[in-house]
């Protein structure tokens, strides 16, 4: 028994997390956007944006890295490595909201389709992740439909698409048409799998929004004191650290279900998902309120972080069509 | 990472369930129906399992076998509440001295102390209660006022304590009292290990919510403790420390948690059980569900921290967060139960009663809202005021 990852993994999450501090902060999130209707792409009142350049250069700097192929089999040009060596990186693109398809490509998409210009950042994939769900990151070279109900997935190299507003402006939203396209097997663990690294991005939020208000909180004062001595405040936040605190290895351990082919994935991967929706969501309730006003704006980099939070909480399943799953797992 | 036993600790399984089947059995067959140790009766039956337990060794797994223990790793500490909690035994009614005082005998007592207090506490001989809180100091505990003044070969104790679990039933309790009268709040405190036969201590029962004489109060009336009342003294950790020592094992190596992980494994197998008796229905499953993930988070979580404990890297003020997260889910738990009962929940009955016990868990060691302020401002690193 031992439930924890090994330095190597530990360390490979730090780099990633080095790397996203630098290439992602929330003006390359908010590059992203759509553009506004002031001169610079800005809308009224937004905070700084970057220049879509550096957009692509986090992608890209993934890409050299080696971390897009982290799950492609080597023989593809990949890392061939498992759920267990890229479930704490998928936490932390969810920290940086990193404004690309991640889960979709390096999660889903490779390890399944095992193409090496995914692995080398020259393509992305995107998912539906069910039947008529809308679909993210609309510009993406392919697209993999799954239908949850038959447990299909089918490939599509064309689809039409028409964008759909989100309250993400960085996830490209769109509905999708698409006819034809190869269907192929591995509908579920690739479910699964997307899932998953959802869920890992979710901790990884809530982690990002929680952090934003204790810097916040300790800095702001009112009453003449930092707001965050107030009792108030504390027991807001305590209760955001609790739900992480017992989201995180929900995730990890579905993770290794996953990577060991456990009878149990599918459950642990619900489990996953729906204790971190909720535990993102907690914790973006949480962020929201103990900012007060200047976190409900569209300036401040707070909105980034809560509004892929809401995206990706329901999207994979909602917290509670996962919960389904785990009560049929149990047979209740 | 390797989620898995290996085949000494799942023969260590086995063997505790094959023990906790047979001694259940014959524990169970000397007496009628469910008996709560929190009651006079209860408490002295539940004495002789106690004493079967300790017999073959199984009071306290993760001792040292001079002690009465086995030795046995936090794993397997872990393995046996499982399967202790499965096989659906007892309340522990000396857990406050197993729990909360062994691991800071473990930590401050000398060796004469340890080789005194540890095998009796083990075998049930001596049984332990907790006097810390007192009627006006129970979140703020650095404000209490009993006194023990230093005399002549010994201390003269004068106070009272209250909320004290099982105290009416205990023959000791350890407590802190202030030995310094100049000293303020956390200062001047001193740990100290008192039998409640001694000439001047009077203890009181009274009722629970539940309906139990689980709870006493003790006063302590010009009541003279000599320094020799224990082999080592009657001091835990040198005078004027009583705060740092009584603080310093919140959290143990040897026992992790007051509450494991099995148990709330085994309610909710149990919870699983009612709901397969009821009939389907869509808003319960969900609550049945959202406490089976609680728990099984809950066991997560513990491996996660075992694994850093035995690697070096204890753990902090997180320890907070899982009181929280155990008593509310124990709570919530129950409350599911109740409902699937519907009407019948009122009559007394194993849920009932449980429910009834769970509401005092976000109360008792330490509130959850002291728990919660703790977490922001040593985790999270929140001003104190």
């Amino acid at each position: 028994m031992r439930f924890a990852f090994t330095d190597d993994q530990v360390a490979f999450r730090d780099a990633v997390r080095d790397l996203l501090a630098k290439e992602c902060p929330p003006e390359v999130v908010r590059a992203a956007w759509p553009e506004g209707e002031v001169p610079g792409g800005a809308k009224p009142g937004e905070g700084a944006r970057a220049d879509a350049d550096r957009l692509d250069a986090v992608w890209r700097a993934l890409a050299d890295m080696g971390v897009l192929g982290i799950a492609v089999a080597e023989e593809h040009g990949g890392l061939g490595m498992d759920e267990l060596n890229w479930v704490l990186i998928a936490e932390e693109t969810g920290y940086a909201a990193l404004p690309h398809p991640f889960v979709e490509t390096v999660c889903v998409a490779a390890p399944l389709l095992g193409r090496a210009d995914l692995a080398d950042g020259s393509a992305t994939a995107t998912v539906q992740p069910g039947r008529d769900e809308p679909v993210p990151w609309a510009s993406a070279d392919v697209l993999l439909a799954i239908d949850r109900d038959a447990w299909t997935l089918t490939v599509h190299d064309e689809w039409e698409a028409d964008a759909v507003a989100s309250v993400d402006g960085a996830r490209q939203l769109a509905s999708v048409r698409a006819s034809g396209g190869e269907e192929v097997g591995g509908a579920a663990l690739a479910f699964d799998r997307g899932a998953l690294g959802t869920a890992a991005q979710l901790v990884g939020l809530g982690r990002r929004m929680l952090d934003l208000t204790v810097a916040y909180v300790v800095e702001r004062k009112q009453f003449g004191v930092q707001i965050g001595s107030f009792q108030a405040v504390k027991h807001h936040l305590a209760d955001a650290a609790l739900d992480l605190t017992f989201a995180a290895p929900a995730v990890h351990r579905a993770a290794w279900s996953l990577a060991t082919a456990s009878p149990d994935a599918s459950r642990d991967v619900s489990m996953a998902k729906a204790m971190a929706s909720d535990a993102a969501h907690r914790a973006g309730r949480a962020a929201l309120q103990c900012h007060g006003a200047i976190g409900y704006t569209v300036e401040y980099d707070l909105h980034l972080y809560v509004e892929r939070a809401a995206a990706l909480s329901r999207a994979w399943g909602t917290a509670a069509w996962h919960r389904g799953r785990v009560g049929r797992a149990l047979e209740i | 990472m390797d989620l898995e036993w290996s085949s000494d600790e799942r023969r260590f399984r086995d063997e505790a369930r094959t023990w906790l089947e047979a001694h259940l059995a014959e524990w169970k067959a000397g007496h009628d129906g469910d008996l709560s140790g929190d009651t006079r009766d209860g408490f002295a039956r539940h004495l002789v399992w106690e004493q079967m337990l300790f017999a073959d060794r199984w009071a306290v797994v993760s001792w040292p076998e001079a002690f009465g223990g086995r030795d046995a790793s936090l794993w397997e500490w872990l393995i046996f509440e499982e399967e202790y909690y499965r096989a659906g035994a007892p309340q522990r009614v000396t857990q406050n001295g197993i729990f909360l005082l062994a691991p800071t005998v473990f930590e401050f007592g000398t060796p004469e102390q340890q080789a005194h207090i540890l095998p009796r506490m083990a075998a049930a001989d001596d049984q332990w209660c907790q006097g810390w809180s007192e009627p006006n100091a129970g979140s703020d505990l650095a404000s209490l006022t009993s006194r023990a003044r230093r005399v002549d070969g010994g201390w003269v104790l004068d106070g009272q304590k209250t909320w004290t679990t099982r105290g009416a039933f205990c023959t000791h309790l350890f407590g802190l009292f202030r030995t310094d009268p100049e000293s303020e709040r956390h200062k001047g405190l001193t740990y100290l290990l008192v039998a409640l036969d001694t000439p001047g201590v009077t203890v009181r029962g009274f009722g629970r919510l539940d309906g139990d004489e689980g709870f006493a109060e003790v006063f302590f009336d010009e009541a003279f403790l000599p320094d020799d009342a224990l082999p080592g003294g009657v001091v835990l950790g040198g005078e004027g420390q009583g705060w740092s020592v009584a603080m310093a094992t919140t959290s143990s190596e040897r026992g992790l948690t007051l509450r494991s992980p099995g148990r709330f494994m085994a309610a909710t197998a149990r919870l699983i059980e009612l709901y397969r008796s009821a009939p389907d229905d869509p808003l319960l499953r969900d609550r049945v569900t959202r406490a089976w993930m609680k728990a099984e988070a809950y066991r997560l979580q513990t491996l996660q921290t075992v694994t850093g404990t035995v690697e070096g890297r204890p753990a902090g003020a997180e320890t907070s967060l899982v009181k929280i997260w155990w008593s509310e889910l124990d709570v919530e738990l129950h409350e599911v139960a109740l409902d699937l009962l519907g009407a019948d929940a009122e009559a007394t009955g194993p849920w009932s009663k449980g429910w009834q016990f769970s509401l005092s868990g976000p109360i008792y060691a330490g509130t959850n809202e002291i728990q919660r302020n703790i977490a922001a401002e040593r985790l999270l690193g929140l001003p104190r005021r």
